[in-house]
């Protein structure tokens, strides 16, 4: 069963966007943001309040890649896998982090849920490829070495 | 804020804002574009600030949102590989790679004194100094109109959008001009949509505004800039927000609508963050909102987050996602001018379209017209990405050739190496090649070999790039965006990646070939919406000009760029190798042969191309072939 907080948290979001159907995605995309991820019941809930059907809410919530059943780790790296980083190389970025984090293609998060693991096909910063995201802040002109002495420093944050 | 409540209020309030820029008596301008954030500009921005507020002689004020220590945060100044970028006005020192450790320098010598501080200057090929924008080539030769403000004033200042000319279209069509003339003014200005069909702006917003008996029309805005290597939109929308809206509003007027929308993709929370700040300054100044200017016009501008989906940047499928379904075109007749947004008539541009009207309603279709080629007038923005000497972000007129662009602008391919192809107009473009490089690119010129302008991502590349697995690389992309909702795309584009996946495998066949360009011109004829339209394209545009790369993987297990791993051929040097059995002990699958202090060899057909031995060896005797 779900904390209640989870739900008031939901009520907020839906009273920030107003109680229509319309506004399924943006509540989606703020309780995606808050929890990093979609608790199930919240889906079922919010497609009541916003008067959707439940099979309707589940095909929007999987239909778009930003959502995600699955809890997401602390740290969500997004690796840039444009055209331009990719000209530039930046498949060996993944693997290395993926290697490092003991991750690949099918499983995204690390088990100590610090770290998930994703590619993304453009970040906008092409001038600096190639790129990756922690948590939406872009770190430029990546190699493999810098992507595994990030991952540790994170570490170390935490420890 | 004060409202502004008409139009001598206007005149006021720009007088006023002008007189505030013309105190400073020097301005930091310290650029906030998303790559020059991402190199630290943050920093440098806080570091100038809290530098300068000890500073006795330096203007400190304040105004709204961002406070204003002389120091401003701009959009991008365009050479996102030498970022941060600092540029010092009045001197218009133009700074690269700032350091945080730089900045004390800079208010000693630059904005205390005058003075440049040489070495942040940029060195041009031939190592001569640029002090300043103009001093080099790669800003020099660009014509700015859409991105005229960037890099020039406060991103998000209200003010300094109204003190350099903002707002003065607005106020002219709202008092000067009837609906009816400003939609003729699009029109005859020939203003071609810039995201990517080139379909003329002038015939949407006719054909919108002609529904007269539509109880509510709409104004959306595409900036799901999904291309990957495309980030002028983003660029437009984090660095000049008011001229995106000005243009969305002029769009409200001229065709009568009063609701407004603006898409913007997931992966831009500096646009989304900065179009919400901007859209409530202007609509508490009273520009933005209800009775704008006093003149009893409406509109009002919502922003809608992308949820991560690229098939959103194809028009019904963006209208569907805001009304809060999965982002699936239709197909069409009812076309969105007629049936759009909620079933209403609707006109729907991308972000660059709507920057130019502003211009275009001020200064007249004529003089947008001396702009560009005949067909194509204006600008167009390029992000100008891969292998080149400098990436970034350029403004040129439409017709500007090729090799300017790479060459005179971009400065030629990164490390010297040899030009091969560029790719323009991401994964639903095509490739353009040497012969191609005088060509003047315009939305027509770029039609005729296979490619399209598109949004205008270019993303250049040397001979280390192989050009099937380009191919495949954005196929694998098209084939995981799909829709899925019709056939030719959702299994043409899986079947082709199939392909593409075997031949950079080394296990393609000619027939392979035929299958490909047979499917290719399958799903380019009978898919429902552009992305499947377009999905093809960097395959047959590969093929055509890259015809003997894709044989040469088939025949001869060769890619000569050296990308396709499961093609290299890994050697030893016999003269070089000293025997000294390291490879053939670290070799997991015992494919090297040879005894201690005699040349080693690689098994071919044993050899899985880890390369372990490679790395490994001490006196680099082992290569690729």
């Amino acid at each position: 069963m779900l904390d209640p907080s989870y739900f008031a948290a939901a009520d907020g979001f839906i009273a920030r966007y107003g109680k229509k159907s319309s506004s399924i995605i943006p509540v989606l995309e703020d309780i995606q943001e808050e929890y990093r991820y979609i608790p199930r019941e919240l889906l079922t809930y919010v497609a009541d309040q916003l008067g959707v059907k439940e099979s309707k809410a589940y095909s929007i919530a999987t239909f778009y890649k930003n959502f995600s059943f699955e809890p997401k780790g602390k740290y969500v790296i997004k690796v840039c896998d444009g055209t331009a980083c990719h000209v530039r190389h930046s498949a060996p970025i993944l693997a290395a982090i993926q290697k490092e984090l003991g991750l690949d293609g099918s499983k995204h998060t690390s088990d100590d849920m610090l770290f998930t693991v994703e590619t993304v096909s453009c970040l906008g910063a092409c001038g600096l490829a190639p790129t990756l995201t922690v948590n939406d802040e872009v770190h430029p002109k990546m190699t493999p070495e810098k992507a595994i002495g990030l991952i540790q420093d994170l570490r170390g944050d935490e420890a | 804020m004060i409202k502004i409540c008409d139009n001598a209020a206007l005149d006021l309030r720009r007088a006023d804002a002008r007189k505030a820029l013309e105190s400073y008596e020097c301005r930091i301008l310290v650029c906030a574009g998303t790559g020059c954030i991402a190199s630290g500009s943050q920093v440098i921005a806080d570091t100038m600030r809290e530098l300068c507020k000890e500073l006795p002689n330096v203007t400190v004020e304040c105004s709204g949102h961002v406070p204003h220590i002389g120091v401003a945060q701009t959009g991008c100044q365009g050479l996102c590989e030498l970022g941060p970028l600092v540029r010092i006005e009045p001197w218009h020192y133009q700074y690269v790679k700032v350091k945080p450790e730089d900045c004390a320098e800079i208010v000693e010598q630059s904005v205390l004194q005058g003075k440049p501080v040489e070495r942040l200057f940029y060195r041009d090929q031939k190592d001569q100094l640029c002090p300043k924008p103009e001093d080099i080539p790669f800003l020099a030769k660009q014509t700015r109109i859409v991105l005229e403000h960037c890099g020039n004033i406060d991103a998000v200042s209200l003010d300094e959008y109204i003190a350099v000319g903002g707002y003065e279209a607005l106020s002219k069509a709202l008092f000067q001009m009837d609906p009816d003339q400003v939609v003729d003014e699009i029109d005859r200005s020939g203003l071609r949509g810039r995201g990517g069909g080139g379909f003329k702006a002038g015939t949407k917003w006719k054909q919108v505004a002609a529904h007269k008996d539509a109880d509510v029309k709409y104004v959306v805005c595409n900036g799901d800039e999904g291309d990957p290597g495309a980030f002028m939109d983003g660029s437009v929308m984090e660095g000049d927000p008011y001229k995106l809206i000005e243009g969305m509003t002029l769009a409200g007027y001229a065709v009568g609508a009063t609701e407004g929308y603006i898409y913007v993709r997931a992966e831009y929370p500096n646009s989304v963050a900065r179009l919400h700040y901007a859209i409530a300054q202007a609509e508490e100044a009273g520009l933005l909102g209800d009775d704008i200017l006093g003149s009893g016009v409406s509109f009002h501008l919502h922003v809608n987050r992308g949820a991560g989906a690229f098939v959103c940047g194809e028009g019904s499928a963006l209208t569907a996602s805001i009304e809060g379904n999965r982002g699936m075109p239709r197909t069409k007749p009812p076309r969105t001018v007629d049936q759009g947004l909620w079933e209403r008539p609707t006109v729907l541009n991308n972000v660059e379209t709507y920057a130019n009207v502003p211009d275009i309603v001020l200064k007249g279709s004529d003089w947008f017209h001396t702009i560009g080629t005949e067909n194509s007038p204006g600008t167009k923005t390029f992000s100008v990405t891969g292998s080149i000497a400098n990436t970034g972000l350029i403004e040129v007129p439409m017709g500007t050739t090729l090799r300017e662009i790479v060459y005179d602008i971009g400065g030629g391919i990164k490390g010297g190496g040899n030009f091969k192809a560029v790719q323009i107009g991401g994964p639903s473009g095509g490739c353009l090649t040497k012969e191609h490089l005088d060509v003047g690119l315009d939305f027509d010129s770029v039609k005729k070999y296979d490619a399209i302008v598109g949004s205008g991502g270019l993303v250049v590349m040397d001979e280390h790039t192989c050009m099937v697995e380009v191919a495949r690389f954005f196929m694998s992309f098209t084939q995981r965006e799909s829709c899925g909702k019709c056939s030719p795309c959702r299994i043409g584009t899986k079947r082709m990646l199939e392909i593409l996946e075997r031949i950079v495998a080394g296990k393609g066949t000619m027939e392979d070939l035929d299958k490909l360009e047979e499917i290719a011109k399958f799903v380019q004829k009978n898919s429902l919406c552009g992305l499947g339209k377009s999905a093809p394209l960097p395959v047959i545009s590969t093929l055509k000009r890259f015809r003997e790369e894709y044989k040469e993987h088939i025949t001869i297990k060769k890619c000569a760029a050296h990308v396709c791993e499961a093609l290299k051929l890994y050697k030893i040097d016999q003269e070089k190798c000293i025997g000294c059995t390291k490879c053939a002990r670290n070799c997991p699958v015992d494919a090297i042969t040879g005894s201690v202090k005699k040349p080693h060899a690689i098994l071919v057909n044993k050899c899985i191309k880890c390369g372990t031995c490679l790395s490994g060896c001490p006196v680099g005797a082992v290569h690729i072939e």
